[in-house]
């Protein structure tokens, strides 16, 4: 209890910082949203709450809008409060289902099980990321880099553009002999993590510091947030640093192409959705779990990705909340839901992933 | 000096600002003023008691919060200045927090003090009577300000326009070691954010100095200017001497809001969790921006540790306040407010 109470302080914080990216993406995305979906909404009355991630709140807050406007008789409010606070809630009884950047905890697992009363608490992949490596050097328009020279780059053994491993995999490109500025985040993140657990698994020799949300490495420059960071790269000369894929399009900043040995890959949505698809599970059922595959090598398969969950209850949902959780959920993987992630700078789930998620979300009762 | 001093404050020119002691007409009649006597003076002890309680339970509070993870840090929570709670073992101190939080703090004072000060003297004797208000207005004015502006306005003005400042401190005055940079990258550093702080404290400092320096009693003014004193004499020997207690506060209460200030810091800072002296370099954290930045994605343990820290920061601030209070004390016999 005290827990949420303290968080809320610092969610206002967290408003106001994403103001203007919130309309920014309102502006951009709002006939999208009406004009597709609604022939896949089974429309329920209600009111729900739910919180968690702030990494997926605008792909919720865009399919919350599409769902309300299609069901005038339904509420859903959806709060970004981040993933472990979300869990925390969902937990607690506050909400009818959490999102989250990563899967249960063995011992969050329990807890939710117990939470939920007749049944398992599952958590559902719903909507996909891709973290992008974007850069700001005059006169370079296209970077390819591999899993070994970004960890040089992150751990602070690579410092000039011009270096000779960044020069043997940019043939045709001229690069400065700057200073590389490199920028991390500052504030723990699932971004962070994802990130790390990408070098610790593709470069293993040259990142050595293993995956965790908070940066780890010395060097650098930190700012706070995907925002922060974003705007730090591109207020900056020579600047490098990872952000996910929406903020790199919102900033208009220049990214790598990643090369896993099975050639360069450039981050967008279909690359990072080919390499989701491929992630294997962690366990079987309607309990989805992804072990993303960093090291995947296909040509058409970006392999710095990351997906969120929504964990709601598969069985024993009060039931006020699970009619609309069900009706919602279904909706969000939905082809209709799901075409529209691309547009705001997330990945779509597909393939034979995608199949189960609707099997796993068609199972809530 | 002391004896000139004394000429200056005969005890007569004090009075009106003693409480009156005759019993005034408001409390003449009978039993009902007793009761509202008793009524009242309950209410203002409760009120009293009240505000202990509440400092006494947020203090519990932090230390029941903070007790489960300090017992599983592997770290000396006093002296280690790493920040890894949520591995295992978890590892966490708060050494730079606390290095960084008290250096941005003071550097912040002595920039804002002195300009506060300064600002506050004009307003209150020197500025003409019909700009004055309008002074007055404008600073407090700065007070309104939410401090997310100000960060913003930090990192995205004050940052960059500053790199050369900071890069000539670095070139002439690189050999004292605040001034050096090594790492030839002037930005998102402590020294930033103690400007910033500085201009968020400025209105706290300049609004309580003026209300002090403006309840001189012209009686001392008076009597400075009329024993020949020129203007900054009668500032040194009857304005000085009356408000120094109201000076301290007003600087103490600006370090209050220095030590605590969260989202400016936590924006502008490349937080890191190094002991650096070298205070234009990236780099720095402290306490408030620290809970601010790592409070969302915590594990349990991650909790308690932010906790922790923050009941450092509230015993600190606690200390601050208790010295300045020492100070005042010590200071009012030879102030002349009594």
């Amino acid at each position: 209890m005290n827990r949420s109470t303290l968080r809320r302080g610092l969610v206002p914080v967290g408003i106001v910082l994403s103001l203007a990216l919130a309309l920014s993406a309102c502006g951009d995305s709002n006939d999208s949203a009406g004009s597709g979906g609604n022939s896949s909404i089974d429309c329920t009355t209600g009111s729900i709450k739910a919180s968690g991630s702030t990494a997926q709140k605008n792909a919720v807050a865009e399919w919350v809008n599409a769902y309300q406007s299609a069901c005038p008789g339904a509420t859903i409010n959806y709060q970004g409060v981040g993933s472990s606070a979300g869990v925390a809630d969902f937990i607690n009884k506050q909400t009818a289902f959490a999102g989250s950047d990563s899967a249960l905890k063995d011992e969050e697992q329990g807890k939710a099980d117990d939470r939920c009363s007749t049944g398992p608490a599952i958590n559902i992949p719903m909507v996909g990321g891709a973290i992008t490596l974007a850069y700001n050097v005059a006169g370079v328009d296209s970077l390819t880099l591999t899993p070994t020279v970004i960890a040089g780059i992150f751990n602070g053994s690579i410092t000039k553009w011009n270096d000779p491993k960044i020069v043997a995999i940019n043939s045709g490109v001229t690069l400065p002999s700057a200073t590389i500025a490199q920028f991390h985040r500052t504030d723990g993140s699932g971004t962070t993590d994802n990130f790390t657990k990408y070098l610790a698994a593709a470069a293993p020799t040259a990142w050595t510091l293993g995956n965790s949300k908070e940066w780890k490495a010395k060097g650098g420059q930190g700012a706070k947030g995907n925002d922060g960071v974003a705007s730090a790269i591109k207020s900056t000369d020579n600047a490098i640093g990872y952000v996910e894929l929406s903020f790199a399009q919102d900033a208009n900043l220049k990214v790598a192409a990643v090369d896993n040995g099975g050639g360069a890959v450039e981050p967008n949505a279909d690359t990072a959705s080919a390499a989701l698809a491929k992630a294997t599970r962690d366990g079987s059922g309607d309990n989805i779990k992804l072990k993303i595959d960093y090291t995947i090598n296909d040509a058409d398969a970006y392999p710095i990705v990351l997906v969120a969950y929504e964990i709601t209850c598969q069985k024993g949902l009060a039931s006020s909340d699970q009619a609309l959780t069900k009706s919602f959920l279904t909706y969000t993987a939905s082809d209709d839901a799901q075409g529209l992630l691309a547009d705001i700078g997330y990945v779509p789930i597909a393939g034979q992933l995608l199949t189960d998620v609707r099997a796993s979300v068609a199972s809530i009762s | 000096m002391a004896p000139k001093r004394q000429n200056l404050e005969p005890d007569d020119v004090t009075t009106p600002l003693r409480a009156p002691e005759a019993p005034t007409k408001g409390v003449t009649s009978g039993v009902s003023s007793r009761r509202g006597d008793a009524v009242f003076s309950l209410l203002s002890r409760g009120s009293g008691i009240l505000v202990l309680i509440i400092m006494g339970a947020i203090g519990l509070f932090l230390l029941w919060k903070a007790i489960p993870a300090l017992r599983v840090n592997s770290a000396n929570f006093l002296t280690s200045s790493e920040w890894f709670p949520d591995d295992s073992p978890a590892t966490f101190g708060i050494a730079a927090l606390a290095f960084g939080t008290l250096i941005s703090s003071i550097i912040a004072m002595l920039i804002a003090v002195p300009i506060g000060l300064g600002v506050a003297l004009y307003t209150a004797h020197y500025a003409p009577k019909r700009i004055a208000p309008t002074l007055g207005y404008v600073v407090d004015l700065l007070a309104a300000v939410p401090s997310i502006i100000f960060g913003l306005w930090g990192l995205q003005v004050l940052m960059p326009n500053t790199v050369d400042l900071w890069k000539w401190l670095d070139d002439h005055l690189g050999f004292i070691p605040i001034f050096q940079n090594s790492e030839d990258i002037y930005t998102r550093s402590i020294a930033i954010a103690s400007v910033v702080l500085a201009i968020m404290i400025l209105p706290t400092v300049t609004a309580i100095s003026r209300e002090v320096f403006a309840q001189v009693p012209t009686g001392h003014i008076e009597a400075a200017l009329a024993l020949g004193a020129t203007r900054w004499e009668t500032m040194r020997t009857a304005v000085f001497p009356f408000s120094r207690p109201g000076m301290v506060s007003a600087s103490m209460l600006g370090l209050g809001r220095a030590l605590g200030e969260t989202i400016a810091v936590a924006l502008i800072l490349s937080a890191t969790f190094r002991i650096n002296l070298q205070i234009t370099e990236p780099g720095g954290n402290t306490f408030a921006a620290n809970i601010a930045l790592k409070w969302n994605e915590a594990g349990t343990i991650g909790l308690g540790a932010l906790i922790a820290s923050g009941l450092v920061l509230y015993v600190i601030t606690f200390a601050v306040n208790m010295a300045a209070r020492l100070v005042i004390e010590r200071r009012r016999d030879f102030s002349g407010a009594n």
